[in-house]
């Protein structure tokens, strides 16, 4: 695994209010090539009938990942650069553990792989010093990778957020979400 | 990380790999089967099989590992065995003898594996009764006597006959060169595979030399000196055989050794996938789980409970105030309900931007 060129000062950030919906990083995102040619990130509508905010949802990289500790097979793995892997195909044995225990929805069962998949941050780019595709596509910023300060000064109002609260259990994760200025978490539920 | 000894596992290793010496004493019928030209490779597969033992159980141990493996079994056993005895062997002729789920991920990584795959499991099935001692084969004492007569060649497993072929015949052609037929395969698979590792971004990407490129290194390794040593004795008159004998020797113990660190474990592991396979059938029958977001059904319910369990046994409690869970949720409605406190957060705040 070449790692010599992975940006340690760049991060990824994630502000929904800005996602549009129009799905331009799903297109670019099946272009990673560590996917096969499969999207990774997941646009859905909310309540369309009464809303219209999107969920764009990229994985959050875990600093402790449910995906990985309830993976009965010990198929992902996270790693230095806290980037947590998908599953390693050799041993993924298709149970949807992680699918169903990832709090954000993340990971996928591709049913005829018998295989979980899910973002792993464009690792063929990233660990070449490019940007994940997703962020290099996305016309609003929603997705954004960067340097900490390049944000601050983008958004001076809002800062990036990486802890989240699912009822008792509270994640810490790489990637981070744009709040506004103040705010320390996200309570999700 | 400070190595400590899981005593569980090592106990049950131990006793495993004293049955198996018990077994070669007597499957070779107190040694005398035994071919102690293959001393070697059976303190290598003794080494591999406590690695191995040691291991599985280390990883069984794993709150969602044992969670599977309980539930496989108890399922496998249940009153529905028939129809779940019928699954797992459907499975495993399907995943495991062929790896047909490797096919859609693409031809020629599903033949590379097909072949390699293959060119192993039959390479085991002959390698390991023999240097156990469990296999040997003897001339026929009736037809040996007269150089004129044809001579019968005898094949026995723990001892007793099996069966029995002419010398010179297609089926002793067959069995003679059973490991340079699996030789091939294995070559053949190899070169498909590392075609990929050095074609295909991703790969490149991900791969790691001790991960990826050992294990095909090492097969590649075995599969050539092992033709190496046909091709002494059929070409060179074993002028080379003990540098042949020597390098496959060291290409399989090396093999052997690596088998529980490293990429073949999941040799091993692969057959979960069949306990899978009967958790979720299992599941459909007792109903599924509904998402409260998406109202559909999302997974069984037995699959969100236990689910429940084992994340709590390893330190992720999602129970939420009202008492149920977000594991409740689909992974849609996960999504949405992120999306939503996003949105509530930016409400109060007064910003939606900035």
């Amino acid at each position: 695994m070449s790692t010599a060129y992975y940006k340690t000062e760049m991060e990824f950030f994630v502000d929904m209010q800005r996602c549009i919906g129009c799905k331009a990083c799903e297109a670019a995102c099946a272009e990673c090539e560590t996917n096969g040619q499969q999207s990774m990130i997941h646009v859905n509508y909310v309540e369309r009938a009464v809303t219209i905010q999107t969920t764009v949802q990229v994985c959050m990289h875990c600093d402790d990942p449910v995906c990985a500790n309830v993976c009965p097979a010990d198929a992902i793995s996270k790693d230095e650069f806290g980037v947590v892997h998908t599953a390693n195909t050799a041993r993924c044995i298709g149970c949807s553990n992680c699918v169903m225990a990832c709090p954000f929805g993340v990971p996928f069962k591709e049913e005829q792989y018998d295989m979980m998949m899910k973002c792993n941050m464009c690792y063929d780019r990233t660990s070449a010093g490019k940007k994940p595709m997703c962020a290099t596509v996305c016309p609003s910023q929603a997705l954004y990778y960067g340097t900490r300060e390049e944000m601050r000064q983008m958004r001076p109002n809002s800062v990036p957020v990486n802890t989240f609260q699912f009822g008792k259990l509270e994640v810490k994760t790489k990637v981070n979400i744009m709040m506004s200025a103040g705010s320390t978490m996200l309570k999700v539920d | 990380m400070k190595f400590r000894l899981n005593r569980i596992a090592f106990v049950i290793a131990l006793g495993c790999c004293l049955i198996v010496v018990a077994l070669v004493f007597y499957g070779s019928r107190k040694l005398q089967n035994f071919d102690a030209a293959l001393i070697a490779y059976l303190f290598g597969t003794v080494f591999a099989l406590f690695g191995i033992i040691y291991r599985y159980c280390v990883w069984l141990q794993r709150p969602p590992t044992w969670m599977y493996f309980k539930r496989g079994w108890q399922l496998l056993f249940s009153k529905s065995f028939v129809e779940y005895a019928g699954l797992s062997v459907q499975k495993l002729v399907r995943n495991i003898a062929f790896q047909r789920f490797i096919y859609p991920r693409g031809k020629a990584r599903w033949w590379g594996h097909f072949l390699l795959a293959t060119g192993c499991l039959l390479a085991f099935s002959v390698t390991i009764p023999l240097t156990l001692g469990w296999i040997h084969f003897t001339m026929n004492p009736a037809t040996s006597i007269n150089p004129a007569d044809t001579n019968y060649y005898e094949a026995h497993v723990f001892g007793f006959k099996v069966m029995e072929f002419k010398l010179g015949s297609w089926i002793a052609f067959f069995i003679f060169h059973i490991l340079n037929w699996c030789s091939w395969l294995v070559i053949i698979g190899c070169l498909l595979f590392m075609r990929r590792r050095l074609t295909h971004a991703g790969q490149i990407a991900t791969q790691t030399f001790e991960g990826d490129w050992l294990p095909l290194i090492l097969l590649i390794g075995i599969s050539v000196t092992g033709l190496g040593l046909t091709y002494d004795y059929e070409f060179l008159k074993g002028t080379t055989y003990e540098f042949m004998a020597v390098t496959h020797a060291v290409t399989v113990i090396l093999f052997l050794i690596w088998i529980p660190f490293g990429k073949f474990f999941h040799i091993i592991q692969r057959p979960a996938q069949i306990g899978a396979h009967l958790y979720k059938k299992e599941g459909e029958k007792k109903g599924m789980a509904v998402c409260p977001h998406t109202h559909k059904p999302f997974a069984t319910q037995m699959h969100i409970n236990d689910l429940k369990t084992v994340t709590k046994e390893l330190g992720f409690d999602f129970t939420l105030e009202d008492g149920s869970s977000h594991l409740d949720l689909s992974p849609e409605g996960k999504r949405s309900a992120l999306a939503k406190a996003h949105l509530k957060a930016r409400e109060a705040s007064g910003h939606f931007f900035g």
